[in-house]
């Protein structure tokens, strides 16, 4: 058992060696293969993550780190200048991203494997989704803010490789599909540059981006109190053993818990904080905390400033990181855009998991953003204002999957609401039961849409080739109608999820939906400062508003999509889907129903008693320092308001099956009910236009943007570096120089002393022949001639002598 | 004895007998025959100094020269043959074909 979390490096290389088989033999495997070894790929990792979860009950919940061989020192420069270890952590928070990134990432896996036969490059979907997996698991093991980095970019570059899936699709859709694919990656750009300086500006105050150390205890405070427990438990059981150690016991709180609690074993000092770590040893939170507590000052060079105002500003720029990866306001455009891919991977990427990590990197950062007042207030304002932004938007999309698109953003800003106000353990709990609930939702619009594509195609061949009609849309509701009939599995799932995501009771969603509101109300009394006690009561009130429009547009959807008769050819002739596709559901609709109880708060109709009180925030507070705003253990439950968001949710339902039901989804001239009526037209067409912020967009930076681009291009670029600087001025430089070089230099003197050479060479040869005279005894002669010559030459000497 | 003297002037005389006629005669045979006569000039004058010091260098010499000087025969015999083959004569100065 203590040696399960040395399995934790398996989880990223079992999906990176999936992800490597289908990416070069998947083509000869075959679908089946393929396919299994996504599966199997994905569903090992849910295995390893069970075994994680083992060690975790196991050994009470202690954080353990673990170094992967062959990573030793990732990063390194010096000894300690610059040390970034490839260390991965297992604790509660990571073990439950993990369990359900998993859980639902297999269910997918599963599912793709029936929604995606017959595509051409099937073995490549599945080395994409394996390789996302593998990367998730970077982002939320990893345990300092560089992997998670590596993990942020690599999903989102998983996001938009299967965003633009279907690039080559014809007739311009493959390009609409690739242009979504950019303008994920452009949005997200936005939100890594303010990760990135967030990662600077960490490593600059804190010289570290670990998280926390090997040793270091995260809640300190409840690991002290849970000590405390433990040697009151034990000097209650054997007073004798517990005295003898008394003395031990030091003002600043070394607690022997391992020897008070049981007598075995040498004496091991445990340490119940980190009071013994130097501060420059400390993770990032750490040091954070000590540095607050002591008021320390950080050095910028030219200028210095409070380490509280630094870490203000650090969360903001993690904030912006956030708003592109989880979709918020103001980078959340990019999202309803994405659901171009194929259906699992917006299911998968683009609701239950990726889209989450902004919130996850939040939840891991929640020393930071607790002690950020000002921070927690505009993350308090953007997730509530996103969530009823995108949940008005909603009710105005014809689209399947945009509507679930606007859902998931909405929801995103319950999350980040809920990180705002301090609720970060519900945070995650909302993370977790959407993620079951809105992968449902998805997958179930992914068999609609299989189901109709299917009865559009039994529709043209029973009418022969002649009427195609290939402007028909799948995907848009208006085509759809009465499919409850054709399609059973998919209806009832898809009302459990609809039902999960209105927060009716007993569903998922209405647990953690009501742990969100509860503790807004709860940061709204007690708040620390004024600003917390109004970010507050503004995510309360806006947050009930957002659930109301939940439940509303989807019932629209249901009504829609479901009820009624079917209003086209293609709805009317709609199958279900088979197993592949509909055992997923099944699966995912009984999570739906269930995943909610793993957090009961206390005191609501005995059911704590039953499943625990708060279980999974418990489980989550052995790492995060902060899981409730000033909440009793186990949270507590507030019927006032659980009751006004069912309330709320259950109108939402009744008022959208007013506007909707009895067949009237649709009006005859193909127009939304609401579109129709005098004093509503007005706002559904802004919730239609999706309150033209793609417009705002395009007016306020894309088109000065690309006037400023045209300019550059064309006035600094092309006119003045090409025309000017390149042509007129390098250019034709260059020419006359070479061409005053080229005449006199190479011509003239160059070629004269060469070609001189020759000629005097040409005009002695043409002298000398005439020796040559072909006589033999003229050479005779000559030859007689020069031996004479050299007698001479060499008597010469003798005679001068002699004389 | 006959003085050292006596030889030296017959190996100048026969020398300069050779060299006239390589000089001044046309026919091939007789330029090679004079250049025969300079060869033993000059194999005169080694024997006799040869014989004035008391040396063996220069018999050896004349011994060379003489073997040489067959050889040279022989070669030279048959170049002008061949040359008379080709052109009937043996007038060098009808073979200047190798005029610059």
């Amino acid at each position: 058992m203590e040696n399960y979390p040395q399995l934790v490096p398996l989880m990223i290389l079992i999906p990176s060696v999936g992800a490597f088989v289908n990416f070069f033999w998947g083509g000869r495997l075959g679908e089946k293969w393929a396919s299994r070894i996504g599966i199997a790929a994905a569903a090992l990792t849910f295995v390893v993550a069970l075994f994680l979860l083992a060690y975790l009950t196991g050994s009470h919940n202690e954080a353990v780190v673990i170094n992967p061989p062959l990573f030793d020192g990732w990063i390194r420069l010096g000894d300690t200048t610059v040390n970034i270890p490839w260390q991965m952590r297992v604790d509660t928070l990571s073990v439950t991203m993990m369990l359900f990134v998993s859980f639902v990432g297999t269910l997918i896996h599963i599912y793709a494997a029936g929604y995606m036969h017959g595509d051409e490059r099937f073995a490549r979907f599945f080395a994409y989704l394996n390789m996302f997996l593998a990367f998730m698991y970077v982002l939320v093991a990893g345990n300092n803010f560089l992997m998670m980095f590596v993990g942020w970019e690599g999903v989102g570059l998983c996001s938009f490789l299967l965003i633009g899936f279907w690039f080559d699709k014809k007739k311009g859709v493959g390009w609409r599909n690739s242009t979504a694919a950019r303008k994920a990656m452009i949005a997200n750009r936005i939100g890594d540059f303010g990760m990135l300086m967030a990662i600077f500006l960490m490593f600059w105050t804190f010289g570290t981006l670990d998280y926390y150390r090997p040793g270091e205890i995260a809640n300190v405070p409840l690991v002290e109190e849970l000590a405390h427990k433990a040697e009151a438990k034990a000097e209650a059981a054997a007073p004798a053993a517990s005295e003898a150690h008394g003395g031990a016991e030091t003002a600043a709180g070394e607690a022997h818990g391992a020897e008070a609690a049981g007598d075995h074993g040498p004496a091991v000092p445990v340490f119940t904080n980190n009071d013994h770590i130097p501060t420059a040893q400390l993770g990032v939170f750490g040091q954070a905390e000590r540095m607050l507590a002591e008021g320390h000052t950080v050095s910028f060079g030219p200028f210095a400033l409070d380490i509280q105002a630094v870490i203000v500003i650090i969360t903001l720029f993690l904030l912006l990181g956030a708003t592109g990866k989880s979709a918020q306001i103001p980078l959340f455009v990019w999202l309803p855009d994405a659901m171009a891919g194929p259906t699992p991977v917006s299911a998968l990427i683009h609701a239950a998991t990726m889209v989450t990590a902004g919130v996850y990197m939040m939840v891991r950062s929640n020393v930071l953003f607790a002690n950020a007042d000002l921070t927690s207030f505009i993350v308090t304002a953007i997730g509530a204002s996103t969530a009823i932004v995108a949940g008005f938007i909603a009710v105005g999309q014809w689209d399947i999957k945009r509507v679930l698109a606007y859902s998931t953003i909405s929801q995103l800003g319950f999350m980040v609401a809920a990180v705002g106000v301090g609720a970060f353990g519900a945070a995650i709990f909302h993370m977790v039961t959407h993620a079951f609930f809105k992968a449902l939702l998805f997958l179930g619009s992914g068999s609609v849409i299989h189901g109709v594509e299917h009865g559009h195609h039994h529709v043209q061949h029973g009418h022969g080739d002649h009427h195609h009609d290939d402007d028909f849309d799948p995907q848009d509701m208006r085509n759809m109608g009465g499919l409850r009939r054709k399609m059973p599995i998919t209806y009832w799932t898809y009302v459990i999820g609809t039902l999960a995501l209105a927060g009716i009771i007993p569903f998922a969603g209405f647990w953690s939906k009501d742990e969100i509101l509860a503790d807004s109300w709860l940061a709204g009394l007690w708040g620390r400062t004024g600003l917390a006690q109004i970010g507050g009561f503004v995510a309360l009130g806006v947050l009930l508003l957002a659930a109301g429009f939940t439940a509303f547009y989807m019932w629209r959807q249901v009504e829609m999509v479901f009820h009624g008769k079917p209003r086209t050819e293609a709805a009317a002739h709609a199958s279900e889907s088979g197993p592949s596709m509909t055992i997923p559901l099944i699966v995912l609709g009984v999570f739906s129903v269930l995943i909610g109880f793993v957090n009961v708060p206390a005191g609501f109709l005995g059911l704590s008693n039953l499943l625990g009180k708060g279980e999974l925030v418990h489980f989550l507070e052995y790492t995060l320092v902060n899981v409730h705003p000033y909440v009793p253990e186990g949270g507590v439950f507030n019927p006032l308001i659980a009751f006004t968001a069912l309330a709320l949710g259950l109108g939402g339902i009744f008022a959208a099956r007013a506007v909707y039901g009895r067949n009237r989804a649709v009006t005859r001239t193909g127009r939304d009910p609401l579109a129709v009526r005098p004093d509503t037209g007005a706002v559904w067409e802004l919730a239609h236009a999706r309150l033209y912020w793609d417009e705002i967009y395009m007016r306020l930076f894309i088109n000065p943007f690309n006037r400023l681009a045209d300019f550059l291009a064309d006035v600094l670029d092309w006119r003045f570096l090409h025309d000017y600087l390149h042509n007129d001025v390098l250019v034709r430089g260059f020419n006359t120089v070479a061409e005053a070089l080229g005449r006199p230099v190479d011509l003239g003197a160059i070629d004269g002393v060469v070609n001189g050479i020759g000629r005097v060479t040409r005009w002695a040869g043409s002298q000398l022949r005439g020796v040559q005279t072909g006589y033999v005894r003229m050479y005779a002669v000559t030859l007689l001639i020069g031996v004479v010559f050299v007698i001479v030459l060499l008597l010469l000497p003798l005679l001068q002598a002699g004389s | 004895m006959v003085p050292t003297d006596a030889y030296v002037m017959l190996s100048m005389v026969l020398f300069t007998l050779g060299a006239m006629g390589v000089l001044l005669r046309r026919n091939a045979i007789l330029v090679f025959m004079s250049v025969e006569l300079m060869l033993n000039a000059a194999n005169l004058a080694l024997v006799a100094f040869a014989r004035r010091w008391g040396g063996l260098d220069g018999h050896l010499f004349v011994f060379f020269v003489i073997t040489v000087a067959a050889a040279e025969v022989a070669v030279g015999l048959a170049l002008i043959v061949a040359i008379f083959r080709n052109k009937r004569s043996i007038n060098i100065d009808e073979l200047s074909q190798m005029r610059g």
